[in-house]
This record gives C-alpha cells, structure tokens and sequence, in this order.
C-alpha cells in the first residue's frame, strides 16, 4: 500500500494503462473477483445462470452498468453532498440500469424476455453499489471506467462458467445449440442444474479449484 | 457548504430532474421499436398456432393476408367499433366473464371466405407464480384444438416454464373441448409419461410443475367458457 500511495505523488498524470491501473481490470477478474471473492451479486448468478444466451447478455448489461456508473459517480464526486451520497449513488445506477433495459426491449426483445426482472434487479446488485461507494467516490473517472469494466468482467467471467455447465449438463446444449444431439448421443437433462443449487453447486466448485490454482486464504 | 440543507435540497432536485429527463427521452426514442416488437410477437404467437412458421419468414404479411382480427362481447355479437389492439386481456381478465371484451383472430378460407378455417383466442390466467398467457386456435368444427401457444411471466425455469415447449404444446392438437355439446375442456394432468393419447380430453403433465399445469387448466377452461356465445354462432349445425 505504502509504495502505491509514493508512486502516485511522484508521477501526478500517470497514463491510463499504466501497471496499477492495469490491474484494475485484471485484479476482479481472479484475486479479487466479485463473485467468488467478494461473495457480491450471486442472486443474479443464480438466477440466470440456466443458458448461456442471457447469461451474457446479462453480462454486457452488468458491464456498462457499472462502468458507466462508475465514470458519472466519479465526475460527480467532488460536489455529492456526503449525506445523500448513497441516494445519488442509487440514483445513477437506476439511470442506468433502465436505459440498459429499455433499450434491450427494443433491440433484443427476446432475451429481455428471458431476463425479465433481473436486469432491473441489477439496480440492488452489490457489485455495483460497492464499486461505487469504494472506488468512484475516491477516484479520477479513468481509473473508474477500468474498475467497473475490470469489475463487470469479474463478474460476466464467472456467470458464463456457471451457465457453460448448466445448459451443457442441464439442457446438453451451448448457445441453445443441442451439443449432445448433433453428435447422434441421446442426452437426458440434469433437472439440478437448471434450479438455483446446481448454480450454488457450481460457484461452489469454481470457488474451490481458483483458491486451492492461486493460494487465496481468508484473512481473520 | 457541501453540508448545507439547502445544498442537499438543491442538489437532489437537480439530479431528479435531469435523470428524469434523461428516461423520458429514451423512452420516447425507443417506444416505437419497443411496441413493435410486443406486435409482432403477438402475430407470431397466432400464426404460429395454425400454421408452421418458417425461420424469416414475413410475419407481418402472412398476418395481413389471413387474418380478421375484431372484438366480440360474450353473447359473441361484434363489438364495433373496437380492434383487439385496444383490448387489455390482464385488465379484461379481472372482470367477471360476462363483462370481458374478447378478441378474435379468424382465419378464413382462401377460396371462399364466407367459411371459417381456423379461430385464435387469447387466453389469459394465473400461473404458479404469476401470470401466464396464450392463444388457443380451433378448427372449424369449434371443437378440435388446431394448436397452442403459452407464455408466462415467472414459472420454474426447466419446470412450470416448459408450457413455453413446443414438445408440450404439441400435446394438444386433435383434442376436443366439447364432449355432447358441453364444455368439458382440457385437463393437464398430473404426472408425466402417460398415454393419454386415447383420450379426448386429457394431455400429459409436466413432471414438478402440477400447478402450473392446473393454472393451464383453469385457463382454458375459463376463456373456453366466455367464448361460448361466439363457439356456439359459429358450431355448424
């Protein structure tokens, strides 16, 4: 920490990708994922994790949620007035995350159908409300684009594992492509993985083999 | 100053205002593609529930070219004046049967359009958890089920929400709602992998969602029942 805190006063306008700010994309991605790190935003995980389809959709929407989010908080946030931050937080992420849903309804009707309620449910996503509240409100907008994408990747990266497994085990198919079908096996879907605990099941499995591939221990 | 009351006032009406602006703007640019798409997939729904649509193929035309769409009352006289697309089936839904405004969809025959092919109704009802909706279509015999088409709102994903399937809505066609002149309906039953193929009146069930499948059930039976004054107009005799 303390060699951050010099470098910065050294050089007063680093270039966007330098390593610290490359690390705000790389970082959510596995050390400090939001799902299976920080625990943030699993309902979503859940819940619309059974095909891919949504699943990156929803991705997408998560991504310019937060990395919008995160620009306009941090352009914002030197005249918020401390004690209505979170309202103001809130505020621009509903913007947002309606915009998002109407224009999927008008681009993308079908898998807005899909997703129904979870992209306006996007607004009480903790990813979100934590990025704001620890980062944009104490940081420059570049750095805050690239740590709400390098967040909503986090986040996308994990949902499109969790929903390879499910339509492939659930409904043995990738993309609504019959996987099983095509190559002449009958294949006879795993009612598990198309409930929410065979999502627990699987974030748990990905939760496991990241912390035992990079050696993550929670710190007491 | 930051802290002030007045600051915060201001500053909150501010942000209202101008994300306000910012959604009503979206809203006026995209409600025209937001409204065609709930068009268009409702005509899909009622071709799709007589005849076979191909991947691209021009919904909009095959519409204008088959079917009548109008509005009837439950005694089945034309309620003139009115098109479906000014019919809300949810708000309709709560009204006593009697009362509720019933859109029709005909298809007419190509050669002689004095007969009927095939009629759509929408349906509407409650499913397990909430709302799910459709078209039924009837040969013109007003008896035989011609094809099916459900949709829902929040049913089990992989249980309730299978009514969606076509290998579910395939079950229906060729079963009759009409048992010597009285409305017996379609029962969905409970239980899956049953033979029901003798049976006129019953189709398979959906293995984990049996409400579901009642709230199906009570659907049809519902609208079958308002649409009586128009079936029985047109029940050749």
């Amino acid at each position: 920490m303390s060699t951050e805190a010099a470098e910065v006063k050294e050089k007063k306008s680093e270039p966007l990708f330098s390593k610290k700010n490359r690390k705000l994309v790389t970082n959510p991605l596995d050390i400090d994922n939001p799902i299976t790190v920080q625990v943030l935003g699993i309902c979503s995980a859940l819940a619309v994790t059974t095909q891919m389809e949504p699943a990156f959709v929803m991705s997408l929407a998560v991504i310019v949620v937060v990395a919008s989010s995160n620009v306009m908080i941090s352009l914002l946030r030197n005249t918020v007035p401390s004690r209505i931050r979170i309202i103001v937080q809130l505020a621009i992420v509903s913007l947002w995350v309606t915009l998002v849903n109407e224009v999927l309804k008008a681009y993308m009707y079908d898998v807005s159908k899909q997703l129904s309620v979870f992209v306006g449910l996007i607004i009480t996503n903790c990813i979100v409300m934590g990025r704001l509240e620890a980062f944009a409100m104490g940081n420059k907008p570049g750095p805050s684009l690239l740590d709400g994408i390098g967040n909503g990747l986090g986040y996308g990266l994990i949902l499109m594992l969790v929903a390879f497994f499910r339509e492939l085990l659930g409904s043995g198919a990738l993309f609504g492509f019959k996987v099983f079908e095509s190559i002449g096996l009958p294949y006879q879907g795993n009612g598990l993985m198309l409930l929410p605990a065979g999502a627990c099941i699987i974030v748990g499995i990905i939760i496991w083999v990241q912390r035992a591939l990079n050696g993550y221990r929670e710190t007491h | 100053m930051r802290q002030s009351n007045g600051y915060i006032i201001f500053y909150a009406s501010i942000l209202s205002v101008v994300c306000a602006g910012l959604l009503v703007g979206a809203n006026l640019l995209l409600k025209d593609r937001q409204t065609a798409n709930v068009e268009l997939e409702q005509k899909t729904s009622i071709l799709a529930t007589v005849m076979t649509l191909e991947e691209g193929s021009d919904i909009e035309k095959l519409y204008r070219e088959n079917v009548r769409e109008f509005v009837v009352n439950s005694e089945g006289e034309v309620v003139s004046g009115m098109t479906p697309k000014q019919v809300a089936i949810a708000t309709e839904y709560k009204k006593p049967a009697k009362e509720r405004m019933l859109p029709v969809y005909e298809f007419r025959n190509k050669q002689d359009t004095t007969q009927l092919d095939y009629v759509v109704f929408p349906v509407f009802g409650a499913g397990l958890w909430d709302a799910i909706w459709g078209y039924v279509a009837l040969e013109s015999d007003m008896n035989t089920i011609k094809g099916v088409k459900f949709e829902h709102k929040g049913e089990t994903p992989g249980l309730g929400a299978r009514i969606t399937d076509a290998e579910v809505q395939n079950r229906y066609p060729g079963k009759e709602v009409y048992e010597n002149g009285k409305l017996v309906s379609i029962t969905m039953m409970k239980g899956e992998g049953n033979d029901y193929s003798g049976d006129k009146h019953k189709v398979d069930g959906l293995s984990g969602a049996t409400l579901t499948a009642k709230g199906v059930n009570n659907m049809l039976t519902d609208y079958l029942a308002a649409y009586e004054g128009y079936i029985n107009k047109h029940k050749k005799k």
